[in-house]
């Protein structure tokens, strides 16, 4: 075990499967002799070569296309997109191609593909540097999407997404990337996808949530804790497709559930998580389905009072979970 | 007509040139029989291309070279395995169907075994997988090329220009062929590009561009062949513009009698390759009428056969629908 930050763990995945594997190779805007802009890929380029950690002239659907055509080929194409909000050039690719190579080809050809972005907000990012944009590939079947809570996690999943046959979407939260430090495990250690975890037990409310809201609602767990509450913390950890008996056993379990999100609240992932539970868990809830998440504006403002309005923190998530203990 | 032996071709070549030729266009006419009769939705065809298409075929490597095709590429398909059956199943929406097992309308071909990669309906992103093809032959040093075709409709497509901007970047073992056919559907190409020539585009892209007669298949032998050299031997990727011929209408649902001049049609048929090059081989030596007479039965033969097998065969199983959205460990 190392202490990693979120960043480094990610670093660390890439290293790893690209030391095993001759087949993985990174290509994006600027991963190469920069190391990308926020330093993801430094030194693979160094240790690997020009070939395994390449410059991507700057056309996302390129970045994508190219890699799903070499991975069609047998490569282990690792994308990297610079902003999340930076992939929709490439959407055509993903929804329309790599999502559905292996359906319209009746299984003869498949694409065992990656592509990372960074996503979220509270960085100062303004609309075009802060976006959750998880959703417009989340209802995507023939697509994964992870989203990644922690640097173990990151590393895990990360692994076992390079390990997968079919095309994974990875996305990272850059506010996570320096801010989130623990203990890693060293060389192998895979994460399965399609799995949610647990991150906190305790028994009067349910959160679920992911990325790097997961670490806000333990920040505020915590808080809650001193007024008497536990609450349980699901990471869900692959967004798509969700894994229901988790969502329906957390659930159950405590009867009160808060969901959480930093998109915004509109046909985000909570939406769908809240139908699950709306479906499966009816009688055993005790307390309306709470949901957090961004207003319904077209994205994050940059002016920080604004920003800070805009996103969900600790203490947002404190509010509506003591309201929803105390309900 | 260019000469066949400056080409390097020898007469049992043009001979099987001809006879892929004929099968794709015999297969094509049949669908339009079968669609007009009510027994298959949808037709979109080849007819007028066979020469371009058959052309790039025999340049190619067939055994190791990946083609990314579009369309109207079913006597390429054929030419690099995809059978008449396969087709007519495929055709039929069969549980045969090796492109798609049924899942795609017809001509959306695909055979791993064949080299041939699955190509979606959203033109011109089979350029993307070509180029990532390539990329791949030339990282890992294999003397192999990737070939994408497209029309000239969907070369005004963004990822025509960003796979051809990579390919050009990094000499990747590539080539684009565009079938200028002369209609995106209706719309012609005083309506879609500004160009002289869509090839000098290539000067953009830094990569060798050339326009041919796509209606002489021994020119687009001879033009490709070229081209594969120059790229199995690290000299860059290629765009080359066939100018050819569309017969049909668009597709099955479409009438071009309503956007084409009698003329602009009847002028058309006089440029028919597989006329022109049948005129060729009897005018050189080739081969006799009794030749023509007995390709002619015996391809009708293979036709009449892979109709049949694929209407008898039966369709996938409702479920079969939700098979293959992700790996199936078992």
């Amino acid at each position: 075990m190392a202490k990693m930050t979120y960043l480094q763990a990610i670093t660390d995945a890439l290293d790893y499967e690209m030391g095993k594997d001759e087949n993985v190779f990174i290509f994006g805007e600027d991963v190469g002799y920069k190391g990308g802009v926020f330093g993801v890929t430094v030194g693979l380029q160094e240790k690997y070569g020009k070939w395994r950690c390449l410059d991507s002239p700057l056309a996302e659907s390129n970045i994508v296309g190219m890699c799903l055509g070499a991975a069609m080929m047998g490569k282990r194409p690792v994308a990297e997109i610079q902003f999340a909000e930076y992939i929709l050039p490439a959407t055509n690719q993903i929804l329309n191609e790599a999502a559905k190579i292996r359906y319209r080809s009746n299984g003869d050809w498949n694409a065992p593909m990656v592509i990372r972005a960074p996503f979220g907000g509270g960085i100062h990012g303004a609309l075009y540097h802060s976006q959750s944009i998880e959703t417009i590939f989340a209802s995507t079947p023939g697509l994964k999407v992870v989203i990644p809570s922690s640097p173990a996690d990151a590393k895990g999943l990360l692994i076992s997404a390079i390990r997968d046959n079919d095309p994974v979407l990875f996305f990272e939260h850059k506010k996570a990337y320096r801010l989130l430090k623990e203990e890693v495990p060293e060389g192998e250690h895979t994460v399965e996808i399609g799995k949610a975890d647990v991150k906190r037990e305790g028994d009067d409310i349910t959160i679920i949530t992911y990325g790097l809201m997961v670490n806000y609602a333990l920040q505020a767990a915590e808080r809650l804790k001193e007024v008497g509450y536990e609450a349980e913390i699901v990471d869900l950890r692959t967004v798509y497709p969700l894994d229901k008996e988790t969502i329906i056993n957390a659930t159950k379990k405590t009867g009160k559930v808060l969901l959480v999100t930093e998109d915004n609240l509109e046909g985000s992932i909570m939406s769908e998580v809240s139908a699950i539970i709306g479906e499966n868990c009816l009688y055993d809830l005790d307390a309306p389905i709470m949901r957090l998440a961004g207003p319904d504006v077209p994205a994050m403002p940059y002016s920080p009072p604004m920003e800070d309005f805009f996103m969900v923190n600790p203490e947002k998530i404190y509010d509506k979970m003591k309201e929803l203990a105390e309900h | 007509m260019m000469d066949y032996k400056e080409a390097g071709l020898s007469p049992d070549d043009l001979k099987e040139m001809y006879r892929y030729m004929l099968l794709a266009r015999k297969l094509d006419e049949r669908m339009w029989l079968l669609n007009r009769a009510g027994k298959l939705p949808f037709v979109i065809s080849c007819q007028g291309q066979e020469a371009t298409q058959v052309g790039i075929g025999f340049a190619l490597d067939k055994a190791n070279d990946i083609i990314s095709p579009y369309y109207r590429d079913l006597a390429l398909v054929t030419y690099f395995g995809i059978t008449p059956e396969e087709t007519m199943l495929s055709a039929f929406a069969k549980e045969g169907d090796i492109n798609s097992g049924g899942k795609q309308m017809p001509s959306h071909f695909g055979k791993k075994e064949a080299n041939v990669l699955t190509q979606g309906s959203c033109v011109a992103t089979q350029v993307l997988h070509a180029v990532g093809t390539a990329f791949k032959f030339k990282v890992d040093n294999e003397p192999h090329i990737a070939l994408t075709t497209l029309g000239e409709g969907s070369s005004n497509q963004g990822d025509f220009h960003e796979g051809l901007n990579f390919a050009g970047t990094h000499d990747l073992p590539f080539i684009c062929i565009i079938e200028n056919n002369k209609y995106a559907i209706s719309t012609p190409t005083d309506l879609q590009y500004g160009a002289e020539k869509l090839s000098d585009r290539a000067i953009g892209y830094g990569m060798h561009g050339e326009q041919i007669d796509g209606n002489d298949p021994i020119a687009v032998y001879a033009s490709v062949k070229k081209a594969r050299e120059r790229a199995v031997n690290n000299e860059g990727a290629s765009l080359i513009e066939a100018l050819s011929t569309r017969l049909t209408a668009h597709s099955s649902d479409d009438n071009h009698n309503l956007y084409r001049t009698k003329e602009d049609i009847e002028a058309m048929k006089e440029e028919d390759c597989i006329k022109l090059f049948r005129v060729y081989m009897l005018e050189n030596n080739i081969v006799d009428e009794k030749w023509m007479e007995a390709i002619d039965a015996e391809l009708k033969k293979v036709v009449q056969e892979a109709t049949k097998k694929a209407e008898a065969a039966p369709y996938p199983a409702p479920e079969d629908a939700l098979k293959n959205v992700y790996e199936e460990v078992n």
